[in-house]
């Protein structure tokens, strides 16, 4: 039998469509079709100069908007050879990783959801919700924050602000108990996630694979860690690795990333120095001929920009590696053999979002 | 008063059994409204948010807007649908619960048929409503519908039978196949619950009952996430508000039922008899939906073998302990 699992589907998280030959209820393979959300984000970057590109990327994945401005922030910069502010640097962090926080709390509410488990949504939102509130009150956006400048960041952080991210981190260290008491030790979850949807290190290796995903299967690779940027390499924080590569292992790992990320704003706040947030640059920025490359570390996994210049105002070729579009290519190995029941499980687990897959 | 009209009616009985008819359906049409309201508020509650509160006081009405939003609905029949079947299946599962209440007593006397063997019959009709749920899932013409449909089945049937089997117990214990019969037992002897065969009894209804209404850790016949709800996807207005109210009937009835089994049905002190039934029945549907909202839910095949594996031999081992202990 076969049968069509999206692009309308409560769980596809998206306009993902899959389709997949059944045998009763064991999946025998499957077939992804993207392309829905496609807008053609990369040609339209090439007709534009290069910093009012950096709206665009808020588009790309949605649920973590700052990670992206990020991204072709820093390869802009490393094309013009801009300098950062050091307090700029720090700001970047701290919203990084509470941009992090929100977008894992999504997907902790998304897959609660997907089992069955409705309560653990409202939970995870209602934490999400006082992240956003934060960044609303500094970005003045919720979503698409667009937030990060060529050579730092638009404006200082408000008042007390520091002090109500510390509160939030009080807070939310409590909060991650809650959920670990809802789900982490609940028998039925475990018995839906564990051994389920295994990726096996080669298979993840050989894919390309990054993030969460990787490290649940023993990869211990972080962008933040292997070629830290900003300040990452002035802040301790672990990266946590699990063996199993099971849809289990992908939710512990992104459940210790959140005390990871807790850890990192901690220490940010701490550190932070004074001084300017912005580097002044040309009304017309034309930087040198050249291609610049550059990676960040998003919710979902290593985000990679490409840009080349010829010396005009307008990038010739842009392109993104986007880690959800890498993550999801692995989805059909992962599905085979698989029961009906655990394909929410395992797409939940790998935790895509559509739009930067289509871009 | 009411002597005075049930005199009256019971001159005549051919009304009097039409007057009984019409008050349990629309009893059966009625409850669901106060049941889905209480799920609402109890859901919100542990979800930390507020449920309905625009529509009458604290939003007592919203359940009563939404059926009279889901009855002007128009009825769409998807293409291809085997029409006959889909037209019935709402009403089976429907009718399957009206039976049910038919011959459980919600106080001394209010019962609308005296029946013997009104446990044998309970169990006997609840099953249809399994057939109304095949019947849905195959008709519907879609294939989420039929897999939903399926599962119900494979659930159902498999949790049915350690149920009956710890009904049995009660059975055998009180020696009597009528509920009055088994309550006025308790009313002498102390309720059930507090005999240990039946202890058991009640933890398998338990677990069974969350299986047979389709609540969370076993909902897998309308799994939303995964089935698109399963075998009533393709069911809209009217016939829609039949299958979920019939659903929501059939959890008070099982909890009902299970007041009558295990807890003494309506015997209690000061309060008179019917508050008693109607204290026990939603203090247990309270519970219900603490579960559901609770854990997530199980796969079918860790569901089925939770029932063969575990639930049927404890059952069986219980209803043998039962017969042992039992008064006679």
């Amino acid at each position: 039998m076969v049968i069509n699992v999206g692009p309308q589907h409560p769980s596809t998280h998206g306009v993902l469509r899959l389709i997949l030959t059944l045998d009763g209820e064991q999946i025998v393979a499957c077939e992804p079709v993207i392309g829905y959300l496609h807008r053609g984000l990369e040609k339209m970057m090439e007709r534009r100069p290069y910093r009012h590109n950096i709206p665009f990327t808020d588009r790309l994945d949605y649920l973590a908007a700052l990670s992206n401005n990020l991204g072709i922030c820093q390869c802009i910069e490393r094309l013009g050879g801009v300098e950062v502010p050091e307090r700029a640097q720090y700001i970047r962090v701290l919203l990084m990783e509470l941009q992090r926080i929100a977008s894992h709390l999504v997907f902790l509410g998304t897959f609660g959801t997907d089992l069955g488990a409705t309560t653990m949504f409202l939970y995870a939102f209602r934490e999400r919700e006082m992240v956003l509130d934060l960044l609303e009150e500094c970005t003045g956006a919720r979503l698409t924050y667009n937030w990060v400048r060529v050579g730092g960041v638009p404006d200082d952080l408000p008042e007390g602000f520091g002090q109500k991210v510390l509160d939030f981190a009080k807070l939310f260290r409590q909060r991650i108990e809650e959920y670990d008491m809802l789900l982490t030790r609940n028998r039925i979850f475990r018995s839906r996630t564990q051994g389920v949807g295994v990726l096996p290190k080669e298979t993840a290796l050989a894919y390309g694979c990054s993030g969460p995903v990787a490290r649940a299967s023993g990869i211990p690779y972080d962008i933040r860690k292997v070629a830290p940027y900003e300040v990452y390499d002035r802040v301790e924080f672990d990266v946590p690795v699990f063996e199993d590569g099971d849809v289990w292992a992908r939710y512990l790992v992104r459940m210790e990333e959140l005390r990871q990320s807790l850890r990192i704003i901690e220490q940010v706040l701490r550190d932070m120095p004074d001084g300017p947030v912005q580097t002044k640059l040309p009304k017309i920025f034309k930087p040198p001929a050249g291609i610049a490359y550059s990676r960040v570390e998003s919710p979902r996994g290593e985000l990679s920009f490409m840009m080349v210049s010829d010396g005009s105002p307008n990038p010739v070729r842009v392109h993104i590696r986007a880690p959800s579009f890498v993550n999801l290519s692995v989805l059909p190995r992962l599905l085979e053999g698989a029961k009906v029941a655990d394909l929410v499980a395992i797409l939940g687990s790998i935790d895509v979002v559509l739009g930067e897959i289509d871009r | 008063m009411i002597e005075a009209i049930t005199q009256f009616f019971k001159q005549y009985p051919l009304l009097w059994t039409f007057v009984k008819a019409v008050v349990l359906a629309s009893f059966t049409l009625v409850i669901p409204l106060a049941v889905i309201y209480v799920e609402r508020k109890i859901a919100g509650f542990i979800q930390s948010r507020l449920g309905p509160l625009h529509v009458g006081p604290q939003g007592a009405f919203q359940t009563a807007a939404d059926a009279l939003k889901l009855l002007l609905k128009e009825d769409i029949v998807p293409e291809g649908a085997d029409k006959r079947f889909f037209y019935l299946a709402p009403y089976i599962a429907f009718i399957s619960t009206v039976l049910c209440f038919m011959v459980l007593p919600f106080a001394p006397g209010w019962v609308a048929l005296e029946m013997n063997v009104a446990v044998l019959f309970i169990i006997g009709v609840s099953l249809f409503n399994v057939v109304s749920i095949l019947m849905a899932g195959w008709s519907s013409n879609n294939k989420y519908s039929l897999l939903g449909g399926l599962r119900a089945v494979a659930q159902l049937l498999s949790y049915e039978i350690p149920m009956v089997l710890s009904v049995l117990a009660v059975v055998f214990y009180t020696g009597s196949l009528s509920l009055t019969g088994i309550i006025e037992y308790q009313v002498k002897h102390g309720w059930n619950i507090w005999h240990p065969p039946i202890m058991i009894a009640a933890l398998i209804y338990f677990i069974c009952a969350l299986a047979e209404i389709n609540r969370t850790p076993f909902d897998l016949p309308e799994a939303e996430s995964e089935l698109v709800s399963g075998f009533n996807t393709e069911y809209s207005g009217m016939r829609f508000a039949f299958f979920f109210a019939s659903e929501f009937a059939n959890n008070f009835f099982i909890t009902a039922f299970a007041a009558a089994l295990f807890f003494g049905g309506w015997d209690g002190p000061v309060l008179p008899p019917i508050v008693w039934t109607f204290l026990k029945v939603f203090v247990m549907i309270f519970v219900f939906m603490w579960v559901r909202w609770t854990p997530p839910r199980l796969r079918i095949d860790q569901i089925l073998r939770f029932a063969w594996q575990l639930l049927v031999p404890i059952s069986l081992a219980n209803l043998l302990f039962a017969i042992a202990l039992g008064v006679r």
